[in-house]
């Protein structure tokens, strides 16, 4: 657009006034020049407040000796290894915790979702009220009541508490029993292609019954075979070695598991189990009432049928949300700090509080948690890719 | 669709109520695996509750409770301005019962039985009930005053109706009167933060957090939804970031970063900082509930609204945003909920609300060992506040329904 006379630039004035598109870029220019002041702003004085301080930003603190100890790891861990060696600790601590956490929790969760579709008014009542019990109270404090009022309960190392020398327990920890097999890996690699295996016998067994009328009874007891070999081997070629009580109290061997782990792992999973509990009987609540009418005409028991029409057909609805839980059961697993679980969030602290640098540690921490995160988040894609309508 | 009415009027089929031993039968014995589920679980229940009482009157020893009842309460607060509570709480009562009045000005009566019921019961706990026997008349002053407020509400609501949109006024302002009260100045003898404490400095920050966190996440939910580049990519950022970390991390930290990040000598209080740390972390949350409930309406009701002529702001206010808030009702509260609960971390990071104030009761020695008496007794006021705020959801999720169903 040409135009020379002052009146009409004037006019463009205002009609660009009037112009959406103005507007949007105009805004757009705003925001960005104010968050860009503000953050310019954070970070001067950033800078001023650590070189004041004598610190200068850098993540070479990472291999100076730590100095401290931590209370159990699964790695191989002494004070004299540097700090980045303790916060990855910390991490695997984060992990173990989290992974027995999202199991437990998962099966708690279903269990009780489904629960709340019993047709036995008790149980029906009892998930209710878990559900509507745990959801209203603080994780901190389930946490403090599990590990003061519930574990605080355990009896000295001296009168510990021993289940037919299998479970051992006192306030030291809880002993289990634990695969030492030296061919452990191996054995656990049979296992697995024994399930395969009788997956594939299912299928097949499910097949000729469908599309042969057989009884499929062959298949059948190939089943049972594979259940009785993997039954054998889980029993006695992994190795399990129960804990031994020693003199006056105490236990060797086995799995020790300490009295914070198990505190903050019992929280965690009842917490979140309530949630998932909700979130599974929102997604069998989705599946319409003609899914259940349709199963129950074609003779099918109210167990089966959910099993096998109203459940999976649930799954698809379920498991989006199933992924936020789980990453806040990562999250929370940070809580485990408050009754002194070396997580990772807890070495995080104790090396900020040595080294004095807020920021590098911030930023591991920000990063690994992110990481963890985007691990469940791509293994719930997967298994949501899964579950998905097949469509032709 | 037809518009003739039908002849008859068909009504749902008579509910039949089934007598004791039928409904026995049906619901808990219907066959042998109910029967045994139902025996195996009432065993397990009748033990459990054996030993809860037996413990609880036997071994529980519950004097803690009462004797550090103003503790429980508001902390490190000097006891002899504890009337600037009280009067707090007045002032809370006359406007809840004032709102309720409002709002139920078109029941046709305000005190129907189970209302009366509920006061009664309410009453009797607070005379009852050893802990709260101390202060039981100023308590039934505040039942007074609500039940009063009430009343007045419900006259002034059917008279002026148009007076009910200034209650949200009231509550706004009452909110500043609060902090006055709690903190002094202007007359009032100033009370460090470091001695506000217990249930009254959790409801403050749940508060705060709740109504500073919402403006801020609606305009991150909008802000992610948007058609502009920047300001879309600049929300995302933020919202996935701050949802990556967990909240300890982010209280922990800011308590020594915010610090940090502003020129020297300048330290903000550390309730603030807390109160800072919360709402940014709710907000990332609160703005994915937001972005669901935009999800949800259709885009055809923003194509109206431009074609009525409203440009973007205006659509956004009046069109899209009420009705994405009613769907993103529950969501918004549950996140409500989670911030309530979510003050209880504050108490590793040293403030004397309600969890940490019970932990250093719990470090008294006199009261040494008396975890579950304490945990139980937090536990269920937390549960308290908890169900009111969802219950209150249902309430106005039920009010908000405009479906024509």
């Amino acid at each position: 657009m040409v135009s020379n006379s002052g009146e009409s630039k004037k006019l463009n004035w205002q009609q660009l006034l009037r112009d959406d598109r103005f507007w949007k870029i105009a805004f757009q220019v705003i925001t960005l020049a104010l968050v860009i002041l503000i953050l310019g702003y954070f970070l001067l004085n950033l800078r001023a407040n650590l070189a004041r301080q004598g610190i200068s930003f850098g993540f070479g603190f990472l291999s100076n000796q730590a100095g401290f100890s931590i209370g159990e790891s699964v790695l191989e861990y002494r004070p004299n290894d540097p700090y980045g060696k303790a916060l990855l600790v910390g991490l695997v601590n984060t992990i173990t915790l989290v992974i027995a956490g999202i199991i437990l929790a998962t099966t708690a969760g279903v269990s009780a979702g489904v629960a709340s579709f019993s047709k036995n008014w008790l149980v029906h009542k009892i998930s209710r009220a878990y559900v509507g019990l745990i959801r209203n109270i603080p994780l901190l404090l389930q946490l403090f009541f599990w590990y003061f009022a519930v574990y605080g309960l355990l009896p000295r190392p001296q009168d510990q508490l021993n289940l037919g020398n299998v479970i051992i327990g006192s306030n030291r920890g809880i002993y289990l029993p634990w695969p030492t097999s030296n061919g452990l890996l191996a054995w656990l690699g049979v296992l697995v292609a024994l399930i395969v295996a009788a997956f594939f016998v299912w299928q097949w067994r499910i097949k000729v019954i469908v599309e042969q009328g057989d009884t499929g009874q062959k298949q059948l007891f190939g089943l049972i075979a594979i259940g009785l070999v993997g039954l054998g081997i889980f029993l006695f070629a992994l190795g399990w070695q129960p804990p031994t009580v020693q003199e006056g109290g105490g236990a060797t061997g086995g799995l020790r598991l300490s009295r914070e782990y198990v505190a903050a792992l019992t929280a965690l999973v009842f917490y979140t189990g309530a949630f998932i509990a909700e979130i599974v009987r929102a997604g069998i609540q989705s599946v319409s009432r003609g899914q259940w009418e349709a199963a129950r005409s074609l003779g099918l028991a109210s167990g089966l049928s959910m099993r096998l029409v109203v459940f999976p057909q649930a799954l698809r609805v379920i498991i989006p949300p199933l992924n936020s839980e789980f990453m806040n059961l990562a999250k929370n697993s940070s809580l485990a700090f408050a009754v002194a679980f070396p997580e990772l969030y807890s070495i995080a602290n104790t090396t900020f509080n040595q080294t004095g640098r807020p920021i590098e540690v911030f930023l591991i921490l920000m990063a690994t948690y992110l990481i963890i995160n985007l691990l469940i988040t791509l293994g719930m894609n997967t298994l949501n890719q899964s579950v998905q309508f097949k469509e032709r | 669709m037809t518009t003739a009415t039908p002849d008859t009027v068909s009504t749902a089929p008579e509910v039949k109520r089934l007598a004791i031993v039928p409904w026995l039968h049906k619901n808990l014995f219907s066959n042998w695996f109910n029967s045994l589920l139902t025996v195996v679980v009432t065993a397990i229940l009748g033990y459990a509750a054996y030993g809860m009482v037996v413990w609880g009157f036997t071994v529980a020893q519950w004097v803690v409770i009462p004797n550090n009842m103003g503790l429980f309460m508001t902390g490190l607060y000097p006891s002899d301005q504890y009337w600037r509570i009280w009067l707090l709480l007045g002032i809370v009562s006359a406007l809840a019962g004032l709102s309720w009045g409002m709002l139920a000005r078109n029941l046709p009566t305000l005190f129907s039985r189970n209302v009366l019921i509920g006061f009664a019961v309410v009453c009797a706990g607070f005379v009852l009930f050893p802990p709260t026997r101390p202060s039981s008349p100023k308590l039934l002053l505040m039942v007074a005053i609500v039940a009063a407020m009430a009343w007045a509400g419900r006259f002034i609501g059917r008279s002026k109706p148009g007076l009910g949109k200034w209650i949200t006024l009231l509550w706004f302002i009452s909110y500043f009167i609060a902090i006055w009260l709690i903190g002094g100045g202007l007359g009032l003898a100033g009370v460090s933060t470091n001695d506000w404490g217990g249930l009254v400095l959790t409801l403050l920050m749940a508060v705060s957090g709740i109504a500073l966190c919402f403006p801020i996440g609606v305009a991150l939910a909008l802000g992610r939804r948007s058609s502009l580049p920047v300001v879309k990519w600049l929300s995302v950022a933020y919202i996935e970031l701050i949802r990556g970390v967990p909240l300890i991390a982010i209280l922990f930290m800011g308590q020594v970063m915010i610090p940090l990040f502003l020129p020297e000598g300048m330290r903000p209080d550390r309730v603030l900082r807390a109160v800072i740390g919360l709402t940014f972390f709710s907000a990332a949350y609160l703005a994915e509930n937001v972005r669901a409930g935009l999800q949800s309406v259709p885009r055809g009701q923003q194509e109206a609204a431009a074609s009525l002529g409203l440009n973007t702001p205006l659509s956004l206010t009046l069109i899209v945003l009420p009705q994405a808030l009613k769907t993103a009702i529950p969501a918004i509260v549950g996140q409500f909920i989670s911030l309530f609960q979510d003050t209880t971390l504050l108490s590793i990071v040293g403030l004397a609300e309600l969890l940490g104030i019970s932990r250093s009761i719990l470090a008294n020695p006199s009261y040494l060992g008396r975890y579950a008496e304490v945990y139980l007794f937090i536990g269920v006021l937390y549960w308290f506040f908890c169900y009111a705020m969802s219950l209150g959801s249902r309430r106005i999720e039920e009010l908000l329904n405009t479906d024509h169903r």
